[in-house]
């Protein structure tokens, strides 16, 4: 029972309460909403300045929806089966990258005892303060040294290194294993190894999942990363070609645009529902720091 | 196990972290600050200049400007989305037949990529067939232009920030059910009413992860760079001055005008600023922020 519901006693209150709480829940879901709504429409429909939900005849919803993903899907100038290809493949490599390395310095940070150990966590909490974009201009001279600009490595080997929030995450849940179990797996002869492997990580999938999931959403949404280290359209991700469609020359009318807009949230709005507490987990984190 | 191999097992462990570090972050950091004091155009090399970069920022009437309103944009949505998340987490955990739900529609829109949520919010601004002017025009109110009007920016990129206001709103849903149920009984025993119990128990009880949730939000908002850019780009009439924060700023310089050692001084005085800001907003909360046990 959350415990702040001791605020509110009588029944009028309750309902007042809940009526406040839809109509704002409504008007935040409203340019979701919107956006979904224009994605069922012609162009004369969405223009046509009525706020009709349904496009007028609505008949000509399953067609007009069929119709523009038909269109952004095979646009000859702004290919996003290759960015969706693009977003994958750096997204696969880059959770998984981010996930081990994670796991594995988190593990160090919370069961070996070493020195300079309280110093190094410090140091790890304080890099989480750096803003990108005071690193942004170097690491593009760096990766360019190495030959990396234009292609997709800049955008996931840095994760293969893990991540200062992942690395936090996980160190905190290792903390709640029972260091018995260290002691007992020690005793048949496991090493730091074989702890690992085979006491904390299959206790930490929970915590495994937030990361990845979180690492995987920054992924879908990085937009100033792969502005600044691709320069080239087959190279493009997902949100690069979202940018391009959005400025194509001409102009893209607003229900392709809406369209589109839909392709790249829908699959995330789809991993919430399916996993919401994962979801709520991974944010709440944030605020149990004391 | 001696500690000696305790030691240099520790070090193995970290050692991903250690290299990603020092090869992202650390070396960068140093270049940063070498190049902040020269002049560096993309594809030459860098001469030594002195603080002149430093010298010449003071005075830039453009990076002054970015400057200013990347400052007034934080002091407006700091605040402003701090007090809508406590309300809304408050609000939401006094209803917990529908708690799993509302979370779900308030935190639905901090999901939405930027590059989405700039296009779908230019949809809305859209003056004459956008949902907010055809809403406003049904109550017989005429809207502003918002993005075709450069006055009106300011306020629209606040607006969508506001928007994505459920991710701290979790964070203090979060913090909220932590607190002893036996602090509200005392209170309503005291007489005190629902208002006077949020301000005198639960604010005061959950302050540290306000302190926390406040300095993210502080880092993140000196940052703001995808909504107004993408803004920017979708309104070439109106002048592009209005959407030029810090990091639209600093990225033009490095990436379109070239000039590299400039960039790099713009990003050590980022970095000051946010670091001095952190810290004072550390130092201010020291009387404000209650620690359990303390």
């Amino acid at each position: 029972m959350s415990n702040t519901s001791s605020i509110i006693r009588s029944p009028l209150q309750r309902l007042a309460l809940s009526a406040a709480l839809f109509s704002l829940a409504a008007l935040f879901l409203l340019p979701i909403f919107w956006m979904l709504i224009t994605t069922g429409k012609t162009l004369e429909q969405a223009n046509s300045g009525t706020l009709s939900i349904l496009p007028d005849p609505a008949g000509s919803l399953p067609t007009n929806v069929a119709d523009n993903f038909s269109k952004v899907w095979t646009d000859p100038a702004v290919t996003f089966p290759v960015y969706l290809r693009n977003t994958l493949v750096v997204a696969v490599l880059s959770v998984t990258g981010m996930t081990l390395s994670s796991a594995i310095v988190a593990y160090g940070f919370a069961r070996i005892n070493f020195r300079f150990r309280g110093g190094l966590f410090a140091l790890l909490l304080a890099t989480m303060m750096i803003p990108f974009p005071v690193v942004m201009a170097p690491l593009y001279l760096i990766f360019r040294e190495l030959h990396w600009i234009g292609t997709l490595k800049p955008l996931w080997v840095p994760a293969w290194f893990g991540g200062a929030f992942s690395i936090f995450l996980l160190r905190q849940f290792y903390m709640q294993i029972p260091r018995e179990l260290d002691e007992a797996a020690r005793i048949d002869g496991c090493g730091h190894w074989g702890i690992f492997a085979r006491i904390i990580l299959p206790l930490s999938t929970p915590a495994l999942a937030v990361v990845a999931l979180f690492h995987f959403l920054h992924v879908w949404n990085d937009f100033l990363g792969p502005l600044i280290f691709l320069n080239h359209r087959d190279q493009f991700t997902l949100a690069l070609g979202l940018q391009l469609y959005q400025t194509k020359a001409g102009g893209t009318p607003v229900n392709l645009l809406m369209t589109a807009a839909t392709m790249v949230v829908a699959p995330v709005l789809l991993l919430f529902v399916l996993a919401q507490s994962t979801f709520i987990k991974g944010v709440a984190s944030d605020g149990l720091k004391e | 196990m001696t500690q000696r191999r305790e030691n240099s097992a520790g070090f193995l462990w970290i050692s991903p972290w250690i290299l990603g570090l020092t090869a992202f972050t650390l070396l960068p950091m140093a270049m940063s600050l070498s190049y902040a004091f020269t002049d560096y155009p993309l594809l030459e090399a860098p001469i030594y200049v002195g603080w002149e970069n430093f010298s010449r920022l003071a005075t830039d009437p453009k990076y002054l400007h970015a400057a200013g309103r990347t400052l007034a944009y934080g002091c407006v949505v700091v605040p402003a989305s701090t007090a809508v998340a406590l309300v809304l987490a408050a609000m939401v955990n006094a209803s917990p037949r529908w708690g799993r739900l509302l979370q779900a529609a308030f935190f639905l829109p901090t999901l939405v990529p930027s590059i989405a949520a700039a296009m779908i919010w230019i949809w809305l601004y859209n003056g004459k067939q956008g949902l907010i002017n055809q809403s406003l025009s049904l109550v017989g109110m005429q809207g502003p232009n918002w993005l075709a009007d450069a006055s009106w920016v300011f306020p629209a990129i606040v607006l969508v920030s506001l928007w994505t206001v459920g991710h701290s709103m979790v964070v203090y849903q979060a913090a909220m059910r932590q607190v002893p149920e036996s602090l509200y009984e005392a209170a309503a025993l005291d007489g005190m009413g629902p208002v006077r119990r949020f301000f005198h128990v639960t604010l005061p009880m959950i302050s540290p992860s306000i302190l926390f949730n406040v300095v993210t939000l502080i880092i993140g908002t000196l940052q703001v760079f995808a909504i107004p850019a993408l803004f920017s780009g979708a309104n070439e009439g109106t002048d592009p001055q209005a959407f030029n924060f810090y990091t639209n700023e600093l990225f033009n310089q490095a990436f379109l005008n070239g000039q590299m050692g400039y960039a790099c001084a713009m990003a050590w005085v980022q970095l000051v600023f946010v670091l001095a800001l952190t810290g004072l907003t550390f130092a201010a909360s020291s009387r404000l922020v209650h620690y359990r046990g303390s």
